[in-house]
């Protein structure tokens, strides 16, 4: 498909989209269906048929809606409607043009939408992820066939460089930067394109609803990425917990190629770009990129020493790019509009947009996209809503190797910085409301369990030092510690985070280090008055077992 | 001169052998295969046995020792049967939050199974996952394949109630 060809599709699209009086779009993502937002699409559906509106309404699945607390959302039109049932159907169909019956209709001028801006996301809750054609008519590859045919890879990175794009899996290092080091590398001819979507943070799921609802997004990504570089293989290593992410990719990938978007020879220019989809099989440390790699070449997904980073030797010992999903979803607006568009939103040092899963104790769950820079305060309070019924304690971000920031730095901004001078860290976006019921001992030991079964036993100080630490907070919680053992806590945290081979053990303290930062009192209610202010421990109780 | 090694059979006449074939041959019979290869056999079979192991790894050339690691490393893969439905609970932070725990607590206390293993009568087997991408409906449950948010202990009991009565 040549770039008048993709033109001429996106305008057919929009044509026939606009011969539609009513669109009534219904969320498929995973969090909807799970609440049965296919049965809701059925008999929208079979009501607008009935009525003989097909002409003039159309009923779609479409992306994650955002507010998964509420689902299965739908939006007729532009109203949002919420908890909608199958039974609703015929009222919906018989109110189109008005305003949605009362009971169901969510304000859409409330902060949680109205607050929100939308790059990642643009495409999520407005198009039907599984037709390439709406993708192209929402300027979907316009970015990709305009760095094909009309700039360098030199100029393609230059305006990555300008927009100031981090890495959106939680490292933030400077995107740009990362694609000229693997464009300048030689690696005889052979490069690759990793984009990382083994999103093993607990509490995250915003690469699930970007690859459930806007597919093409990231393989156009990762082609202007190969195109950039000069790699013509890619391969996507996705979670095997998201099957509806898998199935939409591995369609996306055949549509493109049929359309000549991906495959050889793209838009009649030299260039080739290929996608394979690997799967993981449940390993939280194939998010660490040496042992994604290992995981792809079949093998154990355990990290090796860095360097040689990736960008010099990876895949197969070539040199290899690997950015995540959130990356990739960033880079066709950024070719479409420039760079200095995208460098215009956001803080100084951390340009553009970031999402984030919110959820936990708040009161509106679900996937926001907002402007880096806002407070966590916003986030929390005015876009969430804040804790239901209660008081809030702390937010944890950052996943098990990030931190619990209590309420007096709520307004701090959400960048990269503030949140690792916080003593936690951006993640790939998971944002987890903890109210004041909590107990942050116990809190930390469920991170400390976690990081000890993931972790790859490969080097010994992540493998017997969470198990060590696991062991003090089990004593902990048990009321059976004493205060040598909490500084034998904070001795081998140090330990950990300084020797441990990659990311998993080198983060894996700080859920302990943050908590004892921030609410150390609760350690020591636990020790010496051997009590839990939570009420959350059970003290002495035979824990123990757990531990053997 | 490359070497000539012979084609190992599948263990067994099982059509669904041929389905395991065609994952190796598409990728080439090449060891990259491996987890992918695996992946196919537990989708056919539901689990990997040592015969699958064993044959996987020589269709592969890989040691059988690489073939075990990687089927024991990766917590998707079981070795064992499940029963006749599964339930799997997410243990994610939000879900942890929301009270997963609470769940699997009363789930051992009525059935005296714990995460990873199946009732005496093979009908339930209990897993965990590692955060499902459903926070946004924690605490989330998966019975049978089938993801359901907001679970209490309550709700989870009568579903395994109506399945152990069948």
């Amino acid at each position: 498909m040549t770039f008048e060809e993709l033109i001429q599709l996106a305008a057919e699209e929009r044509e026939k989209q606009a011969a539609f009086q009513h669109t009534i779009r219904v969320c498929v993502a995973a969090g909807c269906l799970s609440t049965g937002s296919d049965k809701v699409v059925e008999a929208l559906q079979k009501e607008v048929a009935a009525r003989g509106l097909k002409t003039t309404c159309q009923v779609k699945g479409v992306g994650c809606l955002g507010l998964c607390s509420v689902g299965p959302l739908i939006t007729v039109d532009d109203a949002y409607c919420r908890n909608v049932t199958p039974e609703d159907a015929a009222e919906i169909v018989d109110r189109l043009g008005d305003r949605p019956a009362e009971r169901l209709h969510i304000a859409s001028e409330m902060p949680f939408f109205a607050r929100q801006q939308k790059i990642v996301l643009e495409n999520s809750g407005v198009i039907d992820p599984e037709r390439l054609e709406e993708y192209v008519a929402a300027d979907g590859y316009h970015g990709l066939l305009h760095a094909l045919t009309e700039i360098s890879p030199a100029e393609v990175i230059a305006e990555v460089t300008k927009s100031g794009l981090r890495g959106r899996g939680g490292g933030g290092y400077p995107t740009g930067l990362k694609w000229s080091t693997v464009a300048k590398a030689d690696g005889g001819g052979q490069k690759y394109i990793i984009c990382n979507a083994d999103e093993g943070d607990p509490g995250a799921f915003m690469d699930r609803s970007v690859l459930e609802s806007d597919p093409h997004r990231v393989l156009e990504g990762m082609a202007i990425a190969g195109y950039a570089v000069g790699a013509d293989r890619g391969y996507i290593y996705v979670r095997a917990e998201y099957p509806l992410a898998i199935k939409r990719l591995r369609a996306a990938i055949r549509q493109a190629e049929r359309a000549g978007l991906l495959g050889n020879g793209i838009a009649g220019t030299t260039f080739n770009f290929s996608v394979t989809v690997r799967l993981g099989a449940g390993a939280f440390v194939c998010g660490e990129e040496t042992a994604l790699i290992a995981s792809i070449e079949g093998k154990r997904g355990q990290p090796r020493p860095r360097p040689p980073y990736p960008a010099e030797s990876g895949l197969y010992g070539q040199p290899t790019l690997i950015n995540n999903v959130e990356t990739f979803a960033n880079v066709p607006p950024i070719l479409r509009k420039g760079g200095a568009w995208f460098a215009s939103i956001g803080t100084e040092r951390s340009k553009g947009t970031k999402v984030f899963a919110l959820a936990g104790d708040v009161q509106n769950t679900g996937l926001v996209e907002v402007p880096m820079g806002l407070t966590l305060r916003d986030v929390i309070f005015d876009i969430g809503g804040g804790v239901p019924g209660g008081g809030f304690k702390a937010v944890q971000t950052g996943g098990p190797s990030g931190g619990c920031i209590p309420a007096e730095y709520l307004d701090y901004p959400v960048d990269y910085e503030s949140l690792l001078k916080l003593g936690s860290f951006m993640g790939s976006g998971g944002m987890i409301v903890i109210a004041d019921t909590a107990c942050m001992v116990a809190l930390a030991r469920y991170f400390m369990e976690f990081c000890m079964s993931e972790s790859c036993g490969k080097c010994i100080p992540c493998r017997v030092g969470t198990a060590q630490m696991y062991g003090l907070l089990t004593r902990i919680t048990q009321g059976q510690a004493t205060a040598a053992d909490l500084q034998l806590l904070e001795e081998i945290s140090d330990m950990v985070r300084n020797t441990s081979l990659c990311g998993l053990g080198q983060g894996a303290p700080n859920p302990v280090l943050s908590t004892l930062r921030y609410f150390r009192n609760e350690y020591e209610a636990h020790i010496s008055q051997h009590t839990c202010p939570a009420g959350k421990c059970k003290m002495g109780a035979d824990l123990a077992q757990e531990v053997a | 001169m490359p070497l000539d090694f012979a084609k190992p059979t599948p263990p067994s006449e099982d059509k669904r052998w041929k389905v395991v074939q065609a994952t190796m041959r598409r990728n080439g019979n090449h060891h990259d295969a491996l987890i992918e290869t695996l992946h196919t056999v537990q989708e056919s079979f539901g689990y990997l046995d040592d015969d699958a192991l064993r044959y996987v790894a020589a269709a592969l050339r890989v040691p059988l020792s690489r073939a075990y690691g990687v089927a024991t490393f990766y917590h998707f893969f079981r070795l064992k049967p499940a029963g006749k439905h599964t339930c799997v609970v997410c243990t994610g932070t939000a879900c942890y939050i929301k009270g997963a725990n609470q769940i699997l607590d009363s789930i051992q206390q009525a059935y005296g199974v714990k995460p990873g293993e199946t009732t005496a009568d093979g009908q339930v087997s209990v897993l965990t996952a590692r955060c499902l991408g459903a926070c946004g409906l924690a605490a989330a449950v998966v019975y049978d394949g089938e993801v359901a948010g907001k679970q209490g202990a309550a709700e989870t009991l009568n579903r395994l109630q109506k399945w152990v009565e069948q």
